[in-house]
């Protein structure tokens, strides 16, 4: 037991690292020989900082050192250390937004690629903080589970979008159309092998500590793959419903700052004290005028606005289609008092801004619990970040925090008001029929296709 | 949270259970000064004898191993002869019983939680424990109810309405619950309020999307919900037995009491017993039709044509078993195939469900879930193993038996737009001349 505790100390990347507060360990280690005389046992000690009833006595967990580049930190020598602070914070804002638009420059392939990645690193991020928390990085095997966790449930949603957007391709290769047509059996073959090997992988002592972790898992990747998946669900129906929310997000976190920075003065939740409420209402002020300026930009591209398509003779994703009505510019009547402000009597708009203001004030108002929840999840950890990955900012989780809720909006929001059903999944599931069904299904659709005067009864086959 | 505490202590009566959880942490090799401490101070027991008066009284003069083993088989007949009786009342009874069974098991691992934690006096947590369990239930029953209640859905306008919006209604509902837990984090209670939230959300994946596969099975025709849950518990009895009488070698050290003679024989008596019952049972409509909703009477039928599973196929026997039963073939439904796939899979791989709840138990140092039944524990305690089955029989069913549903392959191309109607149908017609399905003259019937 005492190798465990030992390795305790972060396995990160950097390279002087605090080990952990001995005082709690070395009481039990103490009471590890002497099993009579504590009123709790050795293994409820062990634990009786995590399970603690009050957050006071657990130790902090140290994060690894600084990562900011050399370079940097030579170009800012020069300054005090709270502009140095402010300085990198901004060069690396500007970087991060710079990558955004070179992928988005790049293609749908390219930001499905990232979205990949950046769930990958979330995930790896969330699990490090649970092996320092609890102490287990030397748990047999539970590293491998994890990871092999992360690539069943992947495996299985990619399966289940990539399979719909994919149909044509699928449909020439005989392995894949077997896959396809097996796949929840095969996934879920796959995630038992992974759970009876937890079962067989469960040790004596570390009964406790394996739960948690297994835990600790199921719920990371609850909440970083299913959302990570919802993102490229909405990636495909259009590249604007990717677009839109993200920028929305990253706008009401920067105003809001900077709101927050000029005019701030009452605080808002006693969770994150530098997060005031005129920050709060300016940043939604200004994300809807943000978000109505951006989908008023985008939707003339047909690029940003069509579904994205595999063609299978390019083999490649296009986005080639007749813009629906949401992107064709509309006129509006305006309302009465807006009349005598603009001086005009109606105003063309594209139906998608009055969605995008839906949009953004989702953002503005519910996106930041996201965050709250995070920061109480930081506080509840005794972490400072997620991780070091990017400096000044912290880990990917900390840029990506908010984005969780607002993905699953985007999402139910699509489902619910704007599209039916997806046509290559109706497609592919008729294709998947008996002979007679179908035969039965198409005598069925063509009689309905004629009544509405879509199909002309004379066409032949 | 002494309270707590003393309400947990050992009471007498519990004498028997006391001797057992000694004699099985003796087995895990520990020392006995270990186990005293640990019998004396684990505040998790939930020792309360719930045997009810009669049966203590009716029992009083035998040996209390013999009691025991008595009071173990008058609940497990019990709960069979339970178990048939909702069977008879039919399908909306069974669902019923289904989400009682979840919303207890729900309680049960909560319950669980709060005493690991102390955390029994944490702000709102209670209330939002519950209340996540009623929006991911509805959000589930809001899912089902629509594929097969379609007709009636769509007659009554407010349920039309909860229906389309079904998905945002049910995000709408969680989101609040996600920002009253926000909001009511407590400075000194953070990370424990953290736990809770995610036991809670840990226990509604396993314990709510198993139930409603459970549903899903059950409206499949419902004998794809009792050969299921028959064979588990047959596997459950019959690995007892095995282990009783011949048992010798320990299989798993999570769970001492298991043999691999019991795990064998409970394997080979499984298939046989779900074979014998799949024949019994594919002779009866009410169990093989899928179950529908008659608008006309407003009521759950069971009447259909069976489909291919349900009939009788000849079978011939390979060489191996015709010299020994002297049968070239035989008749059998080929459902029964499909039965030893599932008896299969309840006897080889369901225990590891139940080798999970021991775990668990160990971990937490709880000897049972609860004591709601006498002799047996909780119902998460029945009911351990056949999560993993609920889910395998839904995804061997969507793999395997059925295709998408037609009728709502229908429904779904109605809503789509006029253009990419078009274009599925052109791409069924090419589709279908190519197998030389579509000729000319079935064009123009």
């Amino acid at each position: 037991m005492l190798e465990l505790r030992h390795r305790g100390g972060c396995p990160g990347p950097g390279g002087a690292v605090a080990p952990p507060p001995r005082e709690g360990e070395a009481a039990g280690g103490d009471h590890e020989t002497e099993s009579t005389s504590d009123k709790e046992t050795d293994i409820d000690d062990r634990y009786g900082d995590l399970d603690s009833r009050t957050d006071s006595d657990i130790p902090e967990i140290p994060l690894s050192s600084d990562r900011t580049p050399e370079i940097l930190k030579k170009a800012l020598s020069g300054l005090s250390s709270r502009w140095k602070n402010w300085w990198i914070r901004g060069i690396l804002t500007l970087t991060m937004i710079s990558l955004f638009f070179l992928i988005i420059y790049m293609g749908s392939f390219m930001l499905m690629l990232l979205v990949l990645g950046i769930q990958v690193k979330c995930f790896h991020e969330i699990i490090t903080i649970g092996y320092r928390v609890y102490r287990s990085y030397d748990l047999p095997w539970f590293r491998t589970l994890s990871w092999y966790f992360l690539l069943c449930v992947n495996y299985f949603f990619y399966g289940e979008t990539v399979a719909d957007y994919f149909a044509t391709f699928v449909q020439r290769e005989e392995q894949l159309q077997f896959l396809i047509r097996y796949h929840r059996f095969i996934s879920f073959a796959l995630y038992l092998a992974g759970f009876c090997m937890f079962v067989l992988s469960l040790v004596k002592k570390h009964y406790r500590l394996q739960f948690y972790m297994f835990a600790w898992t199921h719920v990371t990747l609850l909440i970083t793959v299913t959302q990570s998946h919802l993102v490229i669900q909405n990636l495909f129906e259009g590249m604007i419903w990717f677009l839109v929310p993200i920028s929305s997000v990253i706008c009401n976190d920067i105003t809001a700052y900077l709101f927050g920075f000029f005019f701030g003065r009452t605080p808002l939740i006693k969770l994150s004290p530098k997060k005031t409420w005129e920050g709060f209402i300016g940043g939604f002020f200004s994300t809807v005028v943000f978000g109505f300026i951006a989908a008023y930009m985008l939707s003339k591209y047909q690029y940003f606005v069509c579904p994205v398509e595999y063609r299978s003779d390019v083999n490649s994703f296009v986005t080639e289609c007749e813009p629906s009505e949401l992107f064709q510019l509309q006129s509006y009547s305006l309302p009465p008092f807006l009349k005598a402000v603009l001086r005009r009597e109606t105003v063309s708009l594209y139906p998608f801004q009055i969605h995008s203001i839906a949009l953004s004030t989702f953002a503005s108002l519910i996106g930041p619990f996201g965050g709250f929840f995070a920061s109480g999840f930081k506080r509840a950890f005794k972490i400072k970040d997620f991780a070091n990955t990017i400096p000044g900012h912290g880990g990917i989780m900390d840029r990506f925090d908010c984005q969780y809720l607002m993905a699953t909006f985007v999402h139910v929001y699509i489902t619910s008001f704007i599209r039916g059903p997806n046509p290559s999944k109706v497609l592919q599931q008729l294709l998947v029929l008996q002979p007679e069904q179908q035969l039965n299904i198409y005598k069925t659709l063509k009689t309905h296709l004629i009544e509405k005067g879509i199909l002309q009864p004379t066409l032949k086959v | 949270m002494t309270e707590l505490r003393q309400r947990a202590a050992r009471e007498p009566d519990a004498a028997p259970e006391d001797k057992e959880l000694e004699s099985e942490v003796k087995i895990d090799g520990e020392t006995a000064s270990d186990s005293e401490s640990r019998a004396e101070t684990a505040p998790l027991s939930t020792s309360v004898d719930d045997t009810p008066e009669v049966l203590n009284r009716a029992l009083s003069n035998l040996s209390s191993r013999w009691k025991n083993w008595w009071v173990r088989g008058i609940l497990t007949l019990a709960m069979i002869a339970f178990f048939f009786i909702i069977i008879y009342l039919g399908p909306m009874v069974l669902m019923i019983i289904v989400m009682c069974v979840q919303i207890k098991c729900f309680h049960e691992i909560i319950t669980i939680g709060y005493n690991v934690y102390h955390s029994y006096d944490l702000p709102w947590f209670r209330t939002l424990s519950w209340y996540f369990l009623l929006c991911v239930n509805y959000f589930f029953y809001g899912e089902t109810v629509t594929d097969y209640f379609f007709t009636l859905v769509q007659r009554e306008e407010p349920l039309r309405i909860l229906s389309k919006y079904h998905r945002f209604i049910s995000f709408t509902l969680y989101l609040i619950g996600f920002c009253m837990f926000v909001l009511s984090l407590v400075k000194k209670h953070y990370r424990l309020q953290f736990y809770m939230f995610g036991w809670t959300h840990v226990t509604l994946l396993i314990v709510v999307t198993q139930s409603h596969l459970v549903i899903h099975n059950l409206f499949e025709g419902m004998i794809w919900f009792i050969v299921p849950i028959s064979c588990v518990i047959c596997n459950d009895i019959m690995a007892y037995m095995f282990g009783f009488f011949f048992g010798r070698t320990p299989l798993i050290k999570l769970s001492p009491k298991k043999t691999w003679e019991g795990f064998i024989g409970g394997f080979f008596a499984t298939v046989v017993f779900g074979l014998l019952l799949s024949y019994v049972m594919s002779g009866y409509r009410c169990f093989v039709c899928p179950v529908e909703y008659n608008n006309d009477t407003n009521s759950f039928t069971v009447d259909c044509e069976p489909s291919d599973l349900f009939r009788l196929q000849e079978y011939s026997i390979p060489e191996v078993i015709q010299s020994v039963i002297g049968l070239t073939t035989v008749w059998m439904y080929p459902f029964q195939i499909h039965s030893i796939a599932l008896s299969t899979f309840a006897s080889l791989i369901g225990p590891f469900g139940g080798f999970f709840a021991s775990g668990f138990k160990r971990a937490f140092k709880i000897k049972d879930f609860a004591n709601t039944i006498p002799g047996h524990g909780g119902i998460m305690d029945r009911f351990d193993c056949q999560y993993l089955m609920a889910t395998f029989v839904n995804v061997y069913i969507a793999s395997f038996i059925r295709g998408p549903n037609p009728s709502k392959l229908i429904q779904q191309f109605l809503t789509l737009r006029p253009d990419q109607q078009l274009h599925i149908f052109n791409t069924l017609r090419s589709h279908l001349a190519d197998k030389g399905v579509l000729t000319a003259a079935v064009e123009d019937e």
